[in-house]
């Protein structure tokens, strides 16, 4: 059983000031053992926090985020699955599964997770799984209207990924699970 | 009192001497008391008694012989009691120890008898008592006088005439008893005041401490004071304290006075010191100058909150006595009179005030301005507040109303709050700007009136903007971005569900951060702009408007104001960051209907693109927004769109790098052809087409050069992207997309990946699989059956 947290489009401090304080409460350091995060941050404080809460973080450039030096994309191994990882602002149109299905070719991977559409979304389509946390602060989208704060928590299993999704409304967090199945150990071209 | 010279061996030989005397005495007393031979027992017990004449030993050691004399007293007393071993009455007894030869044996002894007297009951003990405690006075040396009279307390304490003793007698039993005390008190006192410091520095510090051995000695009589039964609060009042006052400011001696407040204040119940705390406050303004009144006053401060805090019913005392009235003046008089007093010292007082204030009276913000308000007089009377620790102090005093009241809302309100923040230097400013934005941030505060908000930032001035003198080069960078992304995090923090309100608000905010100059503008501008878009989206959402001359808050305002304040970013300058913001801008004009706006934010955004970007990759970024959000606006009219789109494709196809210009490009592709089942998008395949051609022809172009400058093919991998594309309009029907199309796409990447191999290069994995999934996708849809099934089927892998 490996814990991924995945979340993003946090945008401190342009567009909100913190992460809320149920959420801040529930991410306790020690218990997660990777970090993936969607870009967007913005600050380094929000990087040197997420740190803390697991020291295996894994980020990827928003179009905010005040460090360049994130990679447009990354992609790791978890187990038994691949995953990539992209902020999503480069592909266009924005949101668009089935664009969002090329890059998932392209990258090669069973799980990808983007973000800045500050929406979650959890996806099956033939060639994978996508995955968007949505924004960990709730913050302001251009994109979508009616923005509540949400983050992923991902528990890998064999060839079982369980996505939790949390998402805070109306003051309350509610919780929501999605189940994926992997039909095979390998992807890769013989 | 003087001791000859001598050093601290010298002192252990006569402290053994001394106990070597009194044991070898005692032996003969014991023999004597089994003999009961009275005659003999009071010689050999007085020449025991001789051994506490002696001046040469200090107070520690003294009070080492002074025990074992006390021991020996003990059996003394037992064998006095007991009339039948020495067959004389206790009266005659009385009477006989009066012939001992020295004064200081003779008053043990008579102490000694003086409490079998008591105990037989033959005479009244406020007699006896009185008795002892005048005959006493025969001895003046300080430390033989101070035991003695010791003594005489630890002898008489079960038989004093409290109530409900046994030694009760007539009608004014417990004022006797408080009589004896305070004289015995008295006496003690005056004793131990007359050791003067006398002699060289080291000399001096070891009789200071020495002094200061003694000084539970006198400062047990108030503990017995403190414990006699029937002392009640009028007898403390009228009799009890003025007299120990008398003896505390009289006395003038800094050791005495200090020692003797606080076990005043410690000693005696809380209620008491409350009802009696004007009298008490005027005995703290008569100290002497060098005594640390600051301790004793906070020391009364601390018992009377935690007194307040015990129970509520006490808090209607608090005002009836006007306690916080009296110790304000208390404290303005001592910071007054002590005009040596440095300002770290009043700040300390105030402190202790002002906690006292937040305990006892939290309610009550008038006082907690009151003693804010004494602390600028006092500030204003010093040219400049340089001393770190009084600084620190001022911190202290502003951080607690913050801490208390967990609602920086109330601190504003007090009206001396800014004030005192004003005479901090500006770096301890700062500090304090930066504690007060914490202090929002953790409670979750949100402020919510202009009004506010102008307080607010006038605080924090210190962060908002260069204050005069103040060099912000000094700064290290990574604290001056904290501090400013603080108060960006602030910003986020200022709302108002009236959009009146918040527009006041945002008027506000600007109106000050456009003081901050350069260096602060990107950190504050973009929390500022969001602000404003939040705003607009509620307007729009809001059903129904509120129209009317006077209303400020409308759409078309707000984005006046944006673009005013963006403009100011560009000249930061911060273009990219411009860029995004006037993006934001387009895309919320356009959720509004307002193309004219729309366009100008569109046009500010190529602007700075033409004119500030010229960083390759910074370009395709910006060029990705750009296309990005253009393709979402549905607000454009035919002409305004075929411009910006023209635009947009052009700068695509001039980007440096090759595959950049490719993946521009194609993604253009995406403006003529917008997939919304609830907007009329436009559905021009033969534009998507022409973009995904272009596309192709620059892919190509790629692979040539790459021919020709590496002698290899480049990766295949744009192709394939290219592909996708194709089979992405093919799927969304795109009339002008043909299943050989797609079908020649395909032999093309396989000629090219076979090129690769006849180069005898390995083939490049990362196009590989991607290649091989697009066409495992092609199969799956396939399968699929009903309309896509058969398109597809009509592509022959």
């Amino acid at each position: 059983m490996v814990l991924v947290l995945a979340l993003g489009d946090l945008h401190v401090p342009h567009r909100a000031a913190d992460l809320p304080p149920k959420f801040k409460s529930m991410l306790v350091p020690g218990k997660i053992q990777h970090i993936i995060c969607t870009g967007n941050l913005c600050i380094k404080e929000i990087h040197d926090y997420l740190k803390t809460i697991c020291p295996d973080l894994h980020i990827v450039r928003g179009e905010f985020d005040e460090d360049a030096r994130y990679p447009e994309t990354k992609t790791l191994t978890i187990g038994q699955f691949k995953l990539g990882l992209c902020h999503g602002h480069q592909v266009i149109p924005w949101g668009d599964l089935e664009s969002l299905a090329m890059l998932q070719r392209q990258l090669d991977v069973d799980i990808l997770v983007t973000g800045h559409t500050h929406q979650f979304t959890a996806y099956k389509h033939e060639g994978g799984v996508v995955i968007n946390p949505g924004s960990a602060t709730g913050a302001y989208s251009s994109i979508n209207q009616d923005v509540n704060p949400s983050f992923v928590l991902m528990d890998i299993d064999g060839l079982r990924v369980v996505v939790y999704v949390y998402e805070l409304i109306d003051g309350e967090v509610k919780v929501d699970k999605i189940d994926f199945k992997k039909t095979s150990t390998s992807n890769s071209a013989p | 009192m003087r001791r000859l010279g001598g050093g601290v061996e010298d002192e252990e030989k006569w402290l053994a001497e001394g106990i070597a005397g009194i044991q070898h005495n005692a032996f003969f007393m014991h023999r004597a008391l089994d003999a009961n031979n009275l005659r003999e027992v009071l010689k050999y017990s007085a020449l025991m008694l001789s051994e506490l004449r002696t001046s040469k030993l200090s107070p520690q050691r003294y009070y080492d012989l002074y025990m074992r004399a006390f021991d020996q007293l003990r059996q003394l007393e037992i064998f006095f009691k007991d009339e039948s071993r020495h067959g004389l009455p206790v009266v005659d007894l009385y009477e006989l120890v009066q012939h001992a030869g020295n004064i200081l044996p003779r008053m043990y002894l008579l102490c000694t008898v003086g409490s079998v007297y008591i105990k037989s009951k033959q005479a009244p003990s406020k007699d006896v008592l009185k008795d002892l405690v005048e005959m006493c006075r025969g001895v003046q040396h300080p430390i033989r006088g101070l035991f003695l009279r010791s003594y005489l307390a630890q002898v008489s304490r079960d038989k004093l005439p409290e109530i409900g003793s046994d030694y009760e007698g007539d009608a004014n039993t417990v004022m006797d008893a408080v009589e004896f005390v305070l004289q015995n008190f008295t006496e003690m006192n005056k004793l131990w005041v007359r050791i003067q410091h006398q002699g060289p520095g080291t000399v001096r510090e070891r009789q200071e401490k020495e002094r200061n051995e003694l000084r539970d000695l006198v400062g047990k009589n108030l503990h017995v004071l403190g414990q006699i039964e029937g002392v009640d609060l009028d007898m403390y009042k009228e009799t009890v304290l003025p007299r120990i006052l008398e003896q505390v400011v009289n006395g003038k001696d800094e050791l005495a006075q200090y020692y003797l407040m606080e076990c005043i204040i410690q000693v005696f119940p809380d209620e008491y010191h409350l009802q009696t705390l004007e009298t008490l406050l005027a005995a703290c303004t008569q100290l002497m100058p060098t005594v640390d009144t600051k301790i004793v006053l906070t020391q009364l401060m601390d018992r009377l909150s935690n007194y307040a805090a015990s129970s509520p019913d006490v808090l209607h005392e608090f005002l009836q006595v006007e306690a916080f009235a009296k110790l304000n003046n208390a404290i303005g008089k001592v910071i007054d009179t002590q005009l040596e007093m440095p300002i770290v010292g009043a700040m300390t007082l105030f402190v202790s005030l002002l906690t006292f204030a937040l305990r006892v009276h939290p309610d009550r913000l008038d006082y907690v301005d009151q003693v804010l308000g004494a602390c600028v007089v006092k500030l204003s009377s010093v040219p400049k507040l340089e001393d770190a620790r009084a600084m620190k102090q001022v911190v202290a005093l502003l951080s607690a109303p913050l801490e208390k009241y967990n609602d920086i809302v109330t601190a504003l309100t007090l009206s001396n709050y800014p004030r005192v923040m004003d005479h901090l230097d500006d770096g301890t400013n700062k500090v304090m700007a930066m504690l007060i934005i914490q202090s929002i941030m953790k409670n979750n505060s949100c402020i919510s009136t202009a009004d506010k908000v102008e307080v607010l930032f006038e605080l924090i001035k210190g962060l908002i903007k260069d204050l005069d003198g103040n060099a912000t080069e000094e700064l290290d960078e990574e604290d001056f971005q904290e501090e400013q992304n603080s108060v960006a995090r602030l910003i986020n923090m200022l709302d108002n569900e009236e959009p009146e309100e918040m527009i006041k608000i945002i008027y506000v905010v600007r109106k000050h951060i456009m003081t901050g100059g350069t260096r602060r503008l990107p950190f504050t501008i973009p929390p500022l702009v969001f602000s404003a878009l939040r705003l607009v989206r509620q307007l729009e959402s809001q059903s129904g408007d509120i129209t009317g001359e006077d209303v400020q808050a409308t759409p078309r305002r707000i984005f006046q104001i944006l673009n005013q304040t963006i403009e100011v970013l560009s000249s930061v300058p911060r273009p990219e960051l411009a860029l995004r913001l006037y993006l934001q801008c387009a895309e919320a004009a356009s959720d509004c209907d307002l193309e004219p706006v729309a366009y100008e934010f569109f046009t500010q955004a190529f602007i700075l693109y033409e004119e500030e970007i010229a960083d390759s990759k910074a370009q395709v970024t910006a060029i990705h927004l750009i296309v990005g959000t253009l393709q979402r606006i549905n607000v454009f009219g035919v002409e305004n769109r075929d411009t910006l789109t023209h635009k947009a494709t052009g700068y695509s196809a001039r980007l440096l790098k090759k595959p950049d210009q490719c993946r521009a490009v194609y993604a253009c592709s995406h403006l003529f052809w917008v997939d919304d089942d609830d907007l009329d998008g436009i559905k021009d395949g033969e534009r998507a087409l022409l973009c995904l051609r272009r596309a192709l022809r620059i892919a190509n172009a790629a692979q040539q050069m790459a021919n020709a400058t590496r002698g290899s093919s480049g990766p295949v991998t744009l192709f394939v992207e290219i592909l996708n594309k194709y089979i992405y309009f093919y799927e969304k029907g795109n009339p002008h997309i043909t299943p050989s199309d797609i079908q020649s796409l395909i032999e093309l990447i396989n000629t090219e990946m076979q090129s690769d191999n006849n180069n005898g290069n390995t083939r490049r994995t990362h196009s590989d699989p991607f290649f091989t999934s697009t066409l495992r996708y092609i199969r799956f849809q396939k399968q699929k059956g009903g309309l896509i099934g058969d398109k597809y089927d009509l592509i022959k892998l």
